[in-house]
């Protein structure tokens, strides 16, 4: 048995970093792959919290409650076995980063606080301020910062993954990563890689997403034999603040702290919000979901506010609807929301203390991503995956604040599953440095061909063409005739793509190559995606086809699994594992039906 | 107003001498810096008609939360997600930030800032991540503190303000707060020397000329002139009980 285990980990987010912890407290060894320092992550930008059943307020809430929410929520298309696990061990990974100094607010009696988020009649949600993801992700880069200065994790930040390392039996045996200074190519071999690489938002052009969540990494994969599942459940955030350069996210929690979403009951009321009386507000989710009110689940508040707008209703006829915290003291905002409110500020000029914000859905996170078993091993073996990249945990909608815990949960259950694959694994099986060198080769030739190639197509332009078929015909609402024009499209797009030029004769820190490396991986993922849409006649959770209005479970109670093939993807379908709770129909207009526990 | 012109401070590699290069673009409502960016790179040609090469920025979250983004900005260093072209003064300069060694164009190389969290052993000792069940409890006043301190993004724009930091003659602001974040807690606390240690160095707190400048710049809001008051003050009780104790 292998002692001298190494193991690669493509991304430094939650997920990457509880992985590398795991690993590193184990006494392996952590290659940590990152396109930026970790520190920078885009978890920094998950704001509202991290759900864990501790029952603190005595609401009757437990591990069960959670999980039934969870799958629930999920419109029953998750597996799940994992998601109960993940509610099991989710007061722990609480508890665990109260322990590592994160500033949670607290109660009276200096215990851990909860609010409420949505999908849920319980305060089930921990939370530092309005910038949880922040704390979190400090807490873990600490950790692991320590573990570095013990020599058992080596960053590669600025290092962006290009492909896997597959021996002749196609054994993952490690990556080959781009330095993105100095453009160089470089195999790095490793007895099991873990790719944490997080969501593929700039798929869709403008989304919450940071500039790194582009799938990249998740792309090669597939094209390299992983399946990727659920590629069309994409969620759109309810609240966003459109951008000219992206979508800034305004937390769920601002509905969960009282929060109220309205729009002028008469059509093109011009008058300014605070001088329209109550009784000339349609409060429209309070009114259609009585019991849940503003904290309905992501995809139903996203298609109301949508449908809202569609119908002329937006303010000022435009594109948004109110989210109004102007009636709850501004002390309470401060303590509770300031890192949001401060957000909105800055880029809108508004004071959302004072005057009520305006916002619209935006796409926020991928519930579909590489598939994994229950121990995030990939169908390629020696591959694992964790966090949005996975599609394990969160069905047809994620609920809010269950993205950090499934990050973490995904990272700590993927580091002993990788291990275990370490230690038994027959390592002559590499082939010596054959692989690694004909990896590396392939991508250079690949580098190579771009950097030479000098067409009249601008690769930023094709970006934003992607972007908004995507935006425009495969997110709140869907219809077959506009996800085939979208999928020609990308077809499109892909052939443009050869006659693209770099267009930067410096190749020292361009941004250009790497850029384009990414854009061709996006288009890939794109068609998995749409297409995906295309063929899920039905309506589940965040997929919405006014043609096939109804959940549809003898059909369609079904994983899509994608497999890469040169004329686009091969679909196939899982059955989903629904042994702990049996379907029954969402209506969160009512109480949450009473579930019999197993 | 039909266009925005902008300057751009550039150099191709790190060995290169700078020189500006003026850019303009079509105005539209509601730009930040990084739109700008965005936009000249997609055609990189200049004012004056001249093809060039793109510039090269870091960016990631642009919600001002990563702290990548960070140059300065007609001459005030700050996050250009959040720097909208509306509030800013024309012609818009930007320039890379000085305190660190410049790459390309406006991207520095801040690792010795991370290299700071490691001096100051920014962490706390944990036993294990095993199930221990719940941390200390903590006052929410406390908790209130601590967090101002934990948003600190490593963006560097403290030091860059600073007139005393200039690589390694001071350790500056950023790692100092983070020694106020740990020995505040509980646990934390129990490293309580080590962390000093790393600022008492001929380096370290006592370089501070009070300026103030770090806490003007900081774009978290974090109180940093009291963080090093706290600090000094620690350490100076520190330095005496280790003296008394020889």
């Amino acid at each position: 048995m292998a002692t001298d285990i190494k193991i690669a980990i493509v991304g430094g987010g939650l997920a990457g970093l509880a992985a590398a912890m795991k690993i590193a407290e184990a006494g392996h060894s952590v290659d940590l792959f990152s396109v930026v320092p970790v520190k920078r992550s885009h978890s920094v930008c998950a704001q509202g919290g991290i759900n864990g059943a501790v029952n603190t307020k005595g609401e009757g809430d437990s591990i069960w409650e959670h999980f039934d929410d969870t799958v629930y929520g999920g419109d029953f298309l998750a597996n799940q076995p994992p998601a109960k696990a993940m509610c099991e061990m989710a007061p722990a990974i609480i508890y665990l980063f109260d322990r590592m100094g994160v500033p949670f607010s607290r109660t009276n009696e200096g215990l851990l606080d909860f609010r409420r988020f949505g999908g849920t009649k319980h305060h089930r949600t921990a939370f530092a301020g309005a910038s949880t993801g922040q704390q979190l992700l400090y807490a873990l880069d600490e950790q692991v910062r320590r573990h570095e200065v013990a020599g058992k994790v080596k960053k590669y930040e600025g290092w962006e993954m290009m492909s896997l390392v597959l021996d002749d039996h196609q054994v993952c045996r490690g990556l080959v990563a781009m330095n993105l200074r100095s453009l160089e190519l470089k195999a790095f071999p490793a007895d099991a890689v873990i790719i944490a690489s997080g969501g593929p938002g700039l798929i869709f052009g403008k989304s919450t997403n940071s500039m790194v969540c582009t799938g990249s990494a998740v792309a090669a994969c597939y094209q390299q034999g992983a399946k990727y599942a659920n590629g069309e459940f994409i969620q759109v955030h309810p609240t966003s603040i459109p951008g000219e350069d992206k979508l800034r996210l305004m937390s769920e929690s601002a509905r969960g702290e009282g929060g109220r979403v309205w729009v002028p009951k008469n059509k093109g009321d011009k008058r300014s919000p605070s001088s329209i009386p109550e009784n000339e507000r349609l409060y429209f989710l309070e009114e259609k979901y009585p019991a849940y009110g503003n904290l309905v689940p992501r995809d139903i508040a996203t298609r109301e506010i949508f449908q809202v707008c569609l119908a002329g209703m937006g303010v000022n006829g435009e594109n948004q609807v109110y989210l109004d915290l102007t009636h709850i003291p501004a002390e309470t905002l401060d303590k509770k929301l300031g890192a949001i409110l401060e957000i909105y500020e800055m880029f809108v000029g508004d004071d959302p203390r004072h005057v009520p914000m305006r916002i619209f859905p935006g796409v926020h996170y991928s519930m579909g991503g590489l598939w994994v078993d229950f121990d995030q091993r990939t169908n390629v073996s020696g591959l694992l995956a964790a966090g949005e990249c996975d599609y394990s945990i969160h069905g047809a909608n994620r609920l809010g604040a269950n993205s950090l815990v499934s990050c973490v949960y995904g990272g700590f259950i993927a580091a002993p599953a990788a291990i275990e694959w370490a230690q038994n694994v027959e390592r002559n099986g590499s082939n010596g440095s054959r692989v690694y060198d004909q990896e590396t080769k392939h991508q250079q030739e690949i580098n190579d061909r771009l950097i030479k190639q000098s067409g009249k197509e601008n690769q930023y332009k094709l970006h934003d063409e992607m972007g908004k078929i995507m935006t425009d015909n495969v997110t709140v609402i869907r219809y077959n005739d506009r996800l085939k024009q979208t999928d020609d499209k990308l077809r499109e797009l892909t052939d443009r793509y050869d006659r693209i030029s770099i267009n930067d004769s410096n190749l020292w820190a361009t941004m250009a190559l790497p850029h384009a490396r990414q854009l061709r991986n996006m288009l890939d993922l794109a068609r998995v995606i749409t297409l995906g849409a295309l063929n899920r006649n039905e309506s589940r959770g965040a997929h919405y086809k006014p043609d096939f209005p109804d959940r549809d479970d003898p059909n369609w109670l079904k994983t899509t699994v994608a497999e890469y093939s040169g004329e686009g993807p091969v679909f196939s379908y899982d059955p989903v594992d629904i042994s702990l709770l049996p379907p029954r129909k969402r209506d969160y207009s009512h109480e949450k039906k009473e579930t019999a526990k197993a | 107003m039909n266009t925005v012109e902008i300057h751009i401070k550039r150099r191709p590699s790190p060995d290169a001498p700078q020189h500006w290069e003026v850019f303009e673009i079509p105005y539209r409502p509601n730009l930040n810096v990084i739109s700008c960016l965005m936009e000249i790179r997609k055609n990189p040609v200049t004012k004056s008609g001249q093809q060039t090469t793109p510039p090269s920025w870091d960016m990631n979250c642009l919600e001002q939360v990563c702290g990548i983004c960070t140059m300065v900005i007609n001459g005030r260093v700050r996050q250009s997600c959040s720097a909208l072209v509306d509030n800013l003064d024309k012609p818009i300069k930007l320039e890379p930030m000085t305190k660190f060694p410049n790459i390309r164009d406006l991207i520095v190389d801040r690792s010795q800032m991370f290299d700071h969290l490691k001096r100051v052993h920014a962490w706390i000792e944990l036993d294990g991540t095993h199930d221990l069940g719940p941390g200390p409890r903590m006052d929410q006043e406390d908790v209130m503190e601590r967090y101002a301190y934990s948003r600190c993004m490593t963006c560097g724009c403290c030091l860059e303000a600073c007139p005393q930091y200039d690589e390694d003659h001071y350790i500056g602001p950023q790692a100092i707060a983070q020694v106020r974040l740990f020995n505040m807690h509980p646990s934390g606390a129990m490293d309580r020397e080590e962390r000093l240690q790393g600022i008492m160095g001929d380096d370290g707190i006592t370089n501070c000329g009070n300026a103030q400048n770090c806490v003007k710049v900081c774009p978290m809001n974090i109180p940093l002139t009291k963080a090093i008051y706290e600090e000094n003050r620690e350490t100076v009780l520190y330095g005496l009980l280790g003296w008394l104790k020889k």
